[in-house]
């Protein structure tokens, strides 16, 4: 059941809250990304990925990988928000000693498919999920979301034109391009441009959104069901740190554990993002 | 002396089971030649995918197949397998706990004057360093088709190293004992010997025959097939070890990390004894077939019964 697109940037608000109260408790999380992330997980996991807790072990549930697994934290706020894992526990727990709550996705946990951490894997398993989904003739989809900074790593290509080759239509990829990567400027560091060209040479359906947008995304991930024989990638544009003036667009928000007065301009920031999308 | 290579019985085992198991797929990195896989890729073209060179798609591509249930076969040449993909290996197949087994084909010195890109000298050290990766070396064809019929039974990941050149039988069609992760005893068990000799893969055929000649000379040698490097048999070294003077295991790897470490740290914490470390070298082998390379480095019959002697 798909939620509308103002319940949805409501919503969003409260998970970026949430996330940053798991980044407060387990003493620092990639803060930058998963505000970037936020939208494109919330508006996958609403209104187009079949999965729920019932349906972990269903052979025709949706697969997604979250390949920048570094984006743990806004993962947990969503799983919690959708009744994988709970919100107490995983806020109690997470980073601490003996915990499986860690910084990458741990797939001991329910709802989570494969372990990450490592960049550059998801979308060649993802390749694998949907040739497995062809060749048994199962009409499930398959998601992966990776960072713009990933896209340095050659492996992504290796599953770039596995995906093109194999005209799966069956995988729509995301990716997070903040433009920041933990150095600096993606641009600088290593540059993707021009990025929709590039797919597009290895066969892809290239969607470009603002990604900082639910309803923007939302029409992407509609589109991209709609694509026949090829792979579609989501290019969304978004702002690293986005919800906060205080992080917004800073690379030294990458990984960080805010301090007291920060945590509390945050949460401002958040509460009048939310008090906005209420009025709006 | 037969002409079938351990790698083609893997292809013939697959095969067999591919006709009724849809489940089953192979993947190969332009290597289905080189894998002796082209026949199951002709006959089972919807559970075979190409990857093209690219050996780290091939291991993550595996690990999201078996993620959905297949039972992934990913076979490339073992050199490029356990190094270039080992990141894959160790997070797609061993942290995600998926059902992938890796096909190291063409394993140790197999391709022999192409030089030490070619060579897979390591790759026992690099995959039983990773927590819940399995090892296996057979000796010869009869052992590798039990071994991967038992592997098409469970569903964790495993690598598997099969050389590029037909190796003598050791066991027979009606005689191959063979029990999972259980190494087998070839000769002297349960009597006292001078020598333990423990040996893997395509090993296990001189250490015989370094058994059969030193028994000539009146030393007794009981000869252990380790196929199992991890999870290694404990429980049979340490019987080998106890009942014997010195221990020697014998292995085409280098002679860091693999099966001789792996012994040799049983034997000194359970009942220490003399262990000898036959292996390649720490540096780029000779250039050679690898009958002539094993020669140089007295990986022969010979060559393992003469070191035994002096250290007798």
């Amino acid at each position: 059941m798909s939620m509308n697109l103002h319940d949805l940037e409501v919503l969003s608000w409260d998970l970026r809250r949430q996330t940053l109260d798991i980044i407060m408790a387990g003493g620092g999380g990639h803060i930058g990304g998963d505000m970037s992330l936020m939208n494109a997980l919330l508006v996958l996991y609403e209104n187009h990925l079949n999965i729920t807790p019932e349906t972990v072990n269903d052979p025709d549930r949706d697969r997604f990988v979250l390949s920048k697994g570094h984006s743990m934290e806004a993962y947990y706020a969503i799983l919690c928000h959708k009744g994988f894992l709970d919100l107490d526990d995983v806020t109690a727990r997470f980073s601490k000693f003996g915990s499986p709550y860690i910084g990458h996705p741990n797939n001991k946990l329910p709802g989570i498919e494969m372990n990450s951490g490592s960049l550059g894997h998801g979308l060649p398993v993802c390749v694998g999920m949907a040739l497995a989904g062809k060749r048994s003739g199962k009409s499930y989809r398959v998601y992966t979301i990776m960072g713009d900074g990933e896209l340095a790593e050659g492996s992504v290509w290796e599953g770039a034109m596995a995906a093109g080759h194999y005209k799966l239509d069956n995988l729509c990829a995301v990716v997070d391009r903040n433009k920041l990567q933990i150095s600096g400027s993606t641009e600088e560091v290593m540059s993707h441009e021009p990025l929709a060209q590039r797919f597009a040479a290895f066969g892809w359906n290239v969607i470009d959104v603002n990604g900082d947008s639910i309803a923007e995304l939302d029409g992407a991930y509609t589109q991209a069901k709609e694509v026949k024989g090829k792979p579609t990638v989501i290019i969304s544009n978004t702002t690293k740190g986005y919800g906060s003036p205080l992080m917004e667009n800073k690379a030294g928000w990458h990984h960080h554990l805010p301090t007291q007065e920060e945590y509390e301009q945050i949460r401002r920031d958040f509460a009048a993002g939310k008090e906005r999308a209420l009025h709006e | 002396m037969n002409k079938i290579p351990n790698r083609q019985a893997v292809c013939e085992t697959l095969m067999a089971r591919a006709m009724t198991d849809k489940d089953i797929f192979v993947l190969c990195s332009d290597s289905r030649g080189s894998a002796s896989l082209a026949p199951f890729a002709e006959k089972f073209p919807e559970q075979f995918i190409e990857v093209g060179i690219a050996e780290q798609n091939l291991v993550s591509i595996a690990a999201g197949l078996a993620a959905c249930g297949k039972k992934a076969f990913a076979a490339s040449p073992a050199c490029f397998l356990s190094t270039r993909s080992y990141e894959q290996a160790k997070v797609d197949c061993a942290y995600s706990n998926t059902n992938v087994k890796l096909i190291g084909i063409s394993g140790g010195v197999s391709y022999g004057a192409l030089g030490m890109s070619h060579h897979s000298a390591q790759d026992i050290a690099a995959m039983s360093a990773l927590p819940n990766m399995r090892v296996y070396l057979p000796s010869d064809r009869h052992q590798t088709k039990r071994l991967i019929e038992a592997l098409l039974e469970d569903e964790k990941p495993a690598y598997i190293r099969v050389g590029r050149n037909p190796v003598e039988d050791i066991y027979s069609d009606s005689d191959c004992q063979f029990e999972m992760d259980s190494a087998v005893w070839l000769r002297g068990r349960g009597q006292p010997v001078k020598a333990a000799i423990i040996a893997c893969g395509e090993m296990v055929r001189p250490a015989l025959e370094a058994a059969v000649l030193l028994g000539k000379d009146g030393i007794t040698a009981s000869v252990l097939d380790m196929y199992c490097v991890k999870p290694l048999d404990r429980e049979a070294v340490i019987e080998a070890a106890r009942a014997a003077d010195i221990v020697v295991t014998v292995e085409e790897h280098s002679p860091y990390g693999g099966l001789g470490s792996m012994v040799a740290q049983v034997v000194s914490e359970h009942c220490p004894r003399r262990v000898k470390c036959l292996a390649l070298p720490d540096a780029p082998v000779i250039t050679g077939t690898s009958p002539e390379v094993f020669a140089h480095y007295g990986l022969t019959g010979d060559g393992i019964a003469a070191t035994l002697k002096e250290l007798l």
